[in-house]
This record gives C-alpha cells, sequence and structure tokens, in this order.
C-alpha cells in the first residue's frame, strides 16, 4: 500500500513524538512529581501518623480558621461580583473600562504588599492602629486581619467570571422581563440568575480553592500564633521550618486534595458550560 | 421633514430628573453604588495608604530605603528570575498548547486539567514541594547533583518555582487563538508550496504573536510578586537569593514601616508598569485580530 | 377599530376600552455623538397597526425602543393615552414587546415564558393559577401552537419561537404591541405566512401594533399606515398606497418601491433630462431629480420625445412581459429582443430639488 502524504496541518511523526516527549518531560518535573511527592512524604511513615499529624489541636484549629476565612470571604466576594458584573455588563457609563480594570488590579499586586496595605491601616502604627488599641479592637493579627487580606487577594474572581458571560448574553432577556412587568429583582432571579449559574459556581470555586490557599498576604496579617491565627498554609510553614516533615506534608496533602477537587469540578463545569472555561487567564 | 400637526393636545413637558433614567435594565445605581464603595473600601483605600506612608519619608530617606544595595539586588534578582521563568514558560506553553490543540493522545483530559494545578494548589504547598524535590537529596537534587548542578537554595532554585507559578498562563492564552487560527491559513501556506517548517515558523508563528507575548507578560508580572513557593526553595540569603517580596516582609517584622512601604510603593509601580503594558498588547493583538 | 376618532376622551388611567393612542413630540436621542433620533413626531391611533419603515441605522428601533421605555431620550415627549411616560419604566407602561431574536427565558418552558407577565405581578394583581393556565391555553390557541406549551424554546422552529413570543407579549393585555423585525430572522416562506398571522391577530385583539421593518413590502402589505424613516427623522408617514403613490420626498420615492433615477434640471417648472420632459409645477427652478416608476414608461410612438436604451434582458411571466434595458445607469421596461435598440417614453414621475 503506497503511503499516503500527510495533511497540510499534520505534523510528522517524529515531530508528533518529539513535542509530545519534551511536554510530558516539562509536565512531570513540573506539576506530577510536586503533586505526587507531597503524598508521598506525608505518608512516609504509613497512614496513621499522617491522621495524627491532621488531627492534633493545632492542625484542626488550622482548618477551622481556614474554613471560616474561606466561608467570610467567599459569599463576600460572590455578592460583590454579581454586584459589579450587573452594573458592567448591563450598563452603559463612562469610566467602565477604568471600573473594570480596577476591580482587576488585586491580580496584579503582590500578595506580600496585599497584606502590608491592611498592617499599614489597622497596625499598631498605621491609621486606626491607636484608636483600636483603645477600643480592644483587634484586626491585624486576628480573624478580621486575615478575612480582609483574603478578601483582596480573591477580589476579582467572580467578577472577572461574570463580566464576559453577562455581556456575552446580551441585555434583550432583561428588557424583555421588565417590559413584562417584572421588577428589577424578580428580573435577576427568575431569568438573569439561571443563565449565570454556571459562571457563577466557576468563579466561586476558583475564589475559594484560592481564598483556602493564601500565604503571602496572610502570612503579613496574621501574625502566626500557633492555634489561633495560624491558617492551613501557614501551618504548613510552621510545621516545614521545625523539620516536622511528616506533619508539614500531611497538611499539604489536605490542600492538594482541595486543589484536586476544583480541578475536577471546574473541568465538569467546562464540559457543562463550554463558555466558561479559560477565563482565569484573561 | 414634515411637520405634524398635532392630533392630541400637549400635556406640560416633563421635568427631566437629576437621576434620569439611563437604561431599561433596573438597578444601576444601587449595583454601581456598592461596587465603587466596596472597591474603594477594600481595594483603593488601603492601596493609597502605602503611597502616603512612604510620602513620609523625604526623597533621600525614600531612596535610601527603596533604592538600598539589599533592595536594588532584591529587585534585580525578582525580574531576572521572573524573566527567565517566563522564557522557559514560553517555550514549553508553546509546545503544550500545540499538543493540547493539535493533538489527540491517551490522557490528552488529565493534562488539561493538570495545566490548571498552579492557579489551584496553594503556593505554600508547592514550595515546600519543591524544595523537597529539588534539594540535593530530594528525588530530582539527588540526579542533579553528581552533574554538578544544584538546583535549591539559590537562583535556580527560584527559577524553578516561577517556572511552576507561571505555567498555565501562556497555554492557557495561547489555546484559544490556536483553536480559532483557521486550518486554511495552514493549507493555503502548504498549497503555495512551503513546506512544514516554512508554514509554522512564518505562517502560524506570527499570528500566536500577541498571545504570546500577553501569557509571557501575565507570566511574568505574576512572578515578581510571587512569595509562598519561593521562599521555600530560595535559600533567601541577602544579596544572593533574596527577593523582593520577602524584603518587605523582613523590614515589617522589624517595624520598619516607611521601608517596607518603600519597597512596596516600587514593586506597585512595577505592577502598574506591567498592567499598562499587559493592556497596551492587548488592544494590539485585538487590532491585528 | 376606531380609525379616525383621533381625540380619546381623556380617561384619567389610560384607555379602559383597550385601544390607547399615542403621541410623540420632538424626540431626540443620540448614542454617542452619534444623533439617533433628531427630533421626531408622530401620532399613533388607537387601535392602528403601523409600520415603522426605514433603512438601517434610520432610528426606527430607538424610536420603537423609546416607545417602550428600554430607551430614554434626551428630549421630547412620549404621551400614551392623556399620560406622560417618557420617563417610566418598561414595567410601568404596560407594552408588548417583542424581540428581534425573541429574547426567550431558554430555561422556561414555552407555558412558563407566556405567563411570566403574570407570575411577576404583585401577589394582589395575580390572576389565579387556573386563570393563568387558562390563559396560556388561550394564547397557544390565539398563536396555533396548541399543545406545544411544555416544550423548551430550543426545541422549537424559528417560526414556532416568534409565535411564541408573540403570546408572550400578548399575556399581559398590554395596551401597545411592539414588534421589533418581527421577521427579520424567518426564511421567505415562514415570513409571508406569519405576516398574515400577525394581521389576523392583530385584528382579533384590537391593540395598537407598532412594528419595525427594513423590508418595504412587509410595511406596505401588512400596515394600516406607515411612517418611513431617515437619519433620524420621519420622512413621510400615510397609508401604503400613498407611501407609493404620493412621495413626499426624494427619500421616500427612492427607498419605497422600485425606481428609476434620473437626473436632470427644472427650468420653468418643467424638469429636462436627455430624452424626459416632466411637468415639476412646485419644484424651484435648478439640479433635480426625477424617480419614474416602471409602469410610468412606454414604449414611445415615433416622433415622440423619448430615451434611446439598450435591451438587456426580458422576462415574461404573466400578461404583463417586463423588459430590462441598460440606460445610461439605470434599467426601465421595454419590449424587443435582447440586444436590440428601444425608445421610452416618460409619461410621469416624481421629481425633486437635488439638495
Amino acid at each position: 500500500m503506497a503511503k499516503r502524504a500527510l495533511h497540510a496541518t499534520e505534523d510528522a511523526p517524529w515531530v508528533r513524538w518529539t513535542v509530545l516527549g519534551l511536554v510530558c518531560l516539562f509536565i512531570g518535573l513540573m506539576l506530577v512529581l510536586p503533586l505526587t511527592s507531597v503524598f508521598v512524604e506525608a505518608w512516609r511513615k504509613g497512614f496513621d501518623p499522617f491522621l495524627e499529624a491532621i488531627s492534633e489541636p493545632d492542625a484542626l484549629s488550622a482548618i477551622k480558621l481556614t474554613l471560616i476565612t474561606a466561608a467570610i470571604t467567599v459569599p463576600f466576594n460572590a455578592v460583590f461580583g454579581v454586584c459589579a458584573a450587573w452594573a458592567v455588563a448591563k450598563h452603559n457609563f463612562r469610566g467602565k473600562a477604568l471600573l473594570i480594570t480596577l476591580i482587576d488590579l488585586p491580580f496584579s499586586v503582590s500578595p506580600v504588599v496585599a497584606g502590608l496595605i491592611y498592617v499599614l491601616v489597622f497596625g499598631l502604627q498605621g491609621w486606626f492602629g491607636p484608636w483600636l488599641i483603645d477600643h480592644d479592637i483587634h484586626i491585624v493579627y486576628a480573624l478580621p486581619g486575615i478575612v480582609l487580606a483574603t478578601i483582596f487577594v480573591t477580589f476579582p474572581f467572580v467578577a472577572r467570571e461574570l463580566i464576559p458571560l453577562m455581556q456575552a448574553q446580551g441585555t434583550d432577556e432583561e428588557e424583555a422581563a421588565v417590559s413584562m412587568g417584572a421588577s428589577g429583582l424578580k428580573t435577576f432571579w427568575r431569568v438573569t440568575a439561571p443563565n449565570i449559574r454556571w459562571g457563577l459556581l466557576y468563579g466561586v470555586l476558583l475564589c475559594n480553592a484560592r481564598a483556602m490557599g493564601e500565604f503571602g498576604a496572610v502570612s503579613v496579617v496574621s501574625g502566626k500564633i500557633r492555634g489561633e491565627t495560624d491558617t492551613m498554609p501557614l501551618h504548613v510553614e510552621i510545621l516545614y521550618n521545625e523539620y516536622n516533615f511528616v506533619g508539614a506534608f500531611s497538611v499539604a496533602a489536605l490542600l492538594c486534595l482541595l486543589a484536586l477537587a476544583t480541578l475536577v469540578l471546574k473541568g465538569l463545569l467546562e464540559v457543562i458550560q463550554p463558555e466558561v472555561s479559560g477565563r482565569a487567564v484573561r | 421633514m414634515v411637520t405634524l400637526a398635532p392630533e392630541a393636545p400637549l400635556l406640560p413637558a416633563p421635568r427631566r430628573s437629576v437621576l434620569r433614567r439611563r437604561s431599561a435594565v433596573p438597578g444601576f445605581g444601587l449595583t454601581l453604588g456598592l461596587t465603587v464603595t466596596i472597591l474603594s473600601l477594600v481595594v483603593l483605600i488601603p492601596l493609597a495608604a502605602v503611597v502616603i506612608q512612604s510620602a513620609k519619608l523625604s526623597p533621600a530617606e525614600f531612596a535610601r530605603a527603596a533604592f538600598s544595595e539589599r533592595a536594588v539586588h532584591a529587585y534585580l534578582l525578582s525580574f531576572g528570575t521572573s524573566f527567565i521563568a517566563a522564557v522557559i514558560n514560553g517555550v514549553f506553553g508553546v509546545l503544550t498548547a500545540w499538543a493540547l490543540v493539535r493533538y489527540n493522545f491517551i490522557g490528552k483530559t488529565l493534562l488539561n486539567g493538570l495545566v490548571d494545578l498552579p492557579f489551584a494548589l496553594p503556593t505554600a504547598v508547592a514550595g515546600i514541594s519543591l524544595a523537597t524535590l529539588y534539594s540535593p537529596n530530594g528525588w530530582v537534587g539527588q540526579l542533579l547533583t553528581p552533574l554538578g548542578i544544584k538546583a535549591a537554595y539559590n537562583p535556580t532554585g527560584i527559577v524553578i518555582a516561577l517556572t511552576f507559578i507561571g505555567l498555565p498562563f501562556v497555554v492557557r492564552t495561547l489555546e484559544p487563538v490556536l483553536r480559532d487560527l483557521a486550518a486554511d491559513v495552514e493549507e493555503a501556506s502548504a498549497s503555495l508550496g512551503a513546506n512544514r517548517l516554512q508554514t509554522i515558523v512564518r505562517v502560524v508563528l506570527p499570528a500566536l504573536g500577541p498571545a504570546w507575548l500577553t501569557g509571557f507578560a501575565l507570566a511574568f508580572a505574576r512572578g515578581v510578586g510571587e512569595y509562598g513557593s519561593v521562599i521555600f526553595i530560595a535559600g533567601n540569603r541577602p544579596f544572593v537569593s533574596e527577593i523582593a517580596p520577602l524584603l518587605i516582609t523582613i523590614q515589617l517584622q522589624q517595624f520598619e514601616l516607611p521601608a517596607a512601604s518603600s519597597i512596596a510603593v516600587v514593586m506597585l509601580g512595577v505592577s502598574f508598569v506591567m498592567l499598562l503594558v499587559i493592556n497596551a498588547i492587548q488592544a494590539w493583538s485585538r487590532r491585528m485580530g | 377599530m376606531g380609525q379616525g376618532d383621533h381625540n380619546p376622551p381623556p380617561h384619567p388611567a389610560g384607555q379602559a376600552d383597550g385601544a390607547m393612542g399615542i403621541h410623540i413630540r420632538g424626540i431626540r436621542k443620540r448614542f454617542h455623538r452619534f444623533p439617533a433620533l433628531n427630533g421626531v413626531g408622530l401620532d399613533i391611533r388607537p387601535g392602528e397597526l403601523l409600520a415603522l419603515l426605514g433603512p438601517s441605522g434610520s432610528g426606527k428601533t430607538t424610536l420603537l425602543r423609546v416607545i417602550a421605555g428600554l430607551e430614554f431620550p434626551e428630549e421630547g415627549q412620549v404621551v400614551f393615552g392623556d399620560q406622560d411616560v417618557t420617563y417610566a419604566s418598561a414595567a410601568a407602561r404596560g407594552v408588548g414587546f417583542v424581540f428581534q431574536q425573541y429574547a426567550l427565558f431558554k430555561h422556561m418552558t414555552v407555558a412558563r415564558n407566556i405567563t411570566f407577565g403574570l407570575d411577576v405581578k404583585k401577589r394582589k394583581h395575580r390572576p389565579s393559577k387556573e386563570a393563568r393556565e387558562a390563559r396560556v391555553e388561550e394564547l397557544l390557541k390565539l398563536v396555533e401552537l396548541e399543545g406545544l406549551g411544555k416544550r423548551f424554546p430550543t426545541q422549537l422552529s424559528g417560526g414556532q419561537r416568534q409565535r411564541v413570543a408573540l403570546a408572550r407579549a400578548l399575556a399581559v393585555s398590554p395596551k401597545v404591541l411592539l414588534l421589533d423585525e418581527p421577521f427579520g430572522a424567518l426564511d421567505a416562506t415562514v415570513r409571508k405566512s406569519l405576516r398574515r398571522e400577525l394581521r389576523r391577530i392583530h385584528d382579533a385583539t384590537g391593540v395598537t401594533t407598532i412594528f419595525v421593518t427594513h423590508d418595504q413590502e412587509e410595511a406596505l402589505e401588512l400596515a394600516d399606515r406607515v411612517a418611513v424613516l431617515n437619519k433620524g427623522q420621519i420622512e413621510q408617514i400615510g397609508a401604503p398606497h400613498e407611501i407609493h403613490d404620493q412621495p413626499a420626498s426624494a427619500f421616500v420615492a427612492g427607498f419605497v418601491g422600485e425606481a428609476n433615477r434620473l437626473e436632470g434640471e427644472v427650468k420653468a417648472g418643467v424638469f429636462h433630462a436627455a430624452g424626459v420632459a416632466l411637468p415639476a409645477k412646485d419644484v424651484a427652478a435648478g439640479p433635480a431629480v426625477a424617480f419614474v416608476r416602471p409602469h410610468q414608461m412606454v414604449l414611445a410612438a415615433k416622433g415622440q420625445v423619448a430615451i434611446e436604451a439598450k435591451l438587456e434582458r426580458k422576462v415574461l411571466n404573466g400578461p404583463v412581459g417586463r423588459l430590462e434595458a441598460l440606460l445610461a445607469r439605470d434599467q426601465v421596461l421595454a419590449a424587443g429582443e435582447p440586444g436590440a435598440t428601444v425608445h421610452l417614453a416618460v409619461q410621469d414621475g416624481y421629481v425633486f430639488a437635488k439638495d
């Protein structure tokens, strides 16, 4: 049988194999190995030390603090994101492009700077420092500071996901609802919400992953008091610096599971609604 | 133009209210008000604090704090390692995106999901894991040591961490462009007598240019500010492997708020410039597209 | 349906009997710097079916959206019956609006789409569930979609979606029905049958109806009156035959119906062009254009003033033969074999001064 010529968009087999080989090597070294090594290190001494490490009181309190932080941050940013997307995507006004850039701003600020700004506002030497001390209110080195810093670094996720989605959907359906006498709230709940639910979930998912995993910003404002202002990523650092590698990797393994669950759910959402994908990067 | 005789008497003209309706879709005032308020309280005012704090210093003091020898070393290190990492991601990002869009192979879905891992994995986890892997007695490190390569606790380690962090950017910005690149362009090139290499070099890669630059700039910008994944593998020696964000935290721990703010202002300036550059690239690529 | 009785008695809360007149005064609306509406005035009679006809960019859709309360003008007044609604919300106006792309709610069944306007009413004004279901059945019957209430919009053809959009707009018993290019997205056969459908539904409900179209055939065939828009202004408003036979401006003469455009000059009340002389009493002397409909030209008798033209194509269908001839730049009617030279006499036409 005569050999068929390659199609114009086809690569020669050796090119294919070289590209695939390089990609696998790169992804293997950069992503697969680090991911595997976390679980290997965590279970190096068997499953029991792993369970022990994640159930000791300081670890449990870190898990609790991380969950509380996410439970405040994610709904806050979801509401903000919907609000911002409604204003930006369904209306025209001057300064719209600037507003979108400002909403995106936290993504281009170093997490350490994000933590620093709250220390400058609420810290001992900060703007409101003396007043807060007088009234015995703790923001920096306490839960409110951690929540604020987390809100800052996860600020754009939901808005950035929803704005292009809602812009693409246009305003026809909302206008139809309004022309039939629906109020603003009813229009949102009955017409807009069903159209954006998957996009919203996608944004919330990414927001949650970052909120639970944030390290830089939180490490600046938390004070890292064990058992008190210690989130899971910070706890990983503390244990690692104490050469408690099994402990550190055990908590890290929990965070890995969170990341993997996020990726799986994200993949499912991309199958359910292809339009939502690929906006994590702009 | 035909003027119409009014068939009905005109009513008194309506008064134009200050809050004249702009749009038929309701809720504009409320949602825009909330958005701007929250944005100001959470983002803009605190960011202004860092500028105001550093403005308390005289220009000379500011220069001494922001551009001390140690700080300058830190900036150069952060920019240099981010640049190298972005270049590495630029090369492998093209290959990965190409494989994901053009080839069918077993495990493609898995590979596709894995690419987003750096977005989902907490940076501290990536940091300790990479540090352990590439340290001299780690899985990869012990293979490199006999070759005389030291891949952890030095700038090489920083490049490795930043490559991890920036990996999705180039892949994910290239993918849609590559997918939309019509096959007929390549077919046209082939029908005009170009061989495969000529087609790729002269037709395909130029079309990917703007998207590649965007991905490169995003990866670079992310790398400059990165903290969590770097500090475990960097070694953190002043003048050698101490990145700029780390220097901020060190100054902060010593309660040197003005110094910390000065470095932060420089970094904010860099972020701002990067944001402008990225926007410019995107505006340019939209014009090209 | 109340044409003619143009001055409705003022009811305090709009028209109780359904059909309502609309009065539009001096509407101006611009998008950024582009003026979309440039001082539009229009009176729509109660119960009439009015077409807004114009090329794209003429402002016809903007005018419809201003009437609906989906856009708000910078200047001018919109009056429903005797109520000023210029800045009232769409929700408060009680209009039914059919969108060009239908804007059906994709996640709701056809029945839920239709009752939406009733479902969102405040509890004390909301009809009972049975009443709403009965209304759906009634409307599905009206638009001839019985039995499709449980389908989703994606399971319907384009023509069916259009009918659902119409039923949905009618469900709230609107005082005015507004349709934006109602047949624009449909293929030619469906378009024709839906056109008759709209006329039937309008006659059955008697509701004041305004629709936007760029298709002159649609406007002339369907509407009681046609308003021709150009560049954000109304060029002419009148019954279809008036628009066609007595165009008020050069734009209308050229846009509505087939016409040959001849350039020439008016001297002493007569339009002159090569081989053409037409009376033009009311046109000022100077450069002018004449629009000549095909039926206003005949084959010239010997010795008559005529245009010489070369025959291009002959189309014979039905009792009237239709022949296309090459003029300097225009097409006219003639007889003979393709390639032959013919002489055409222009008997009548519309002359306008050139601006």
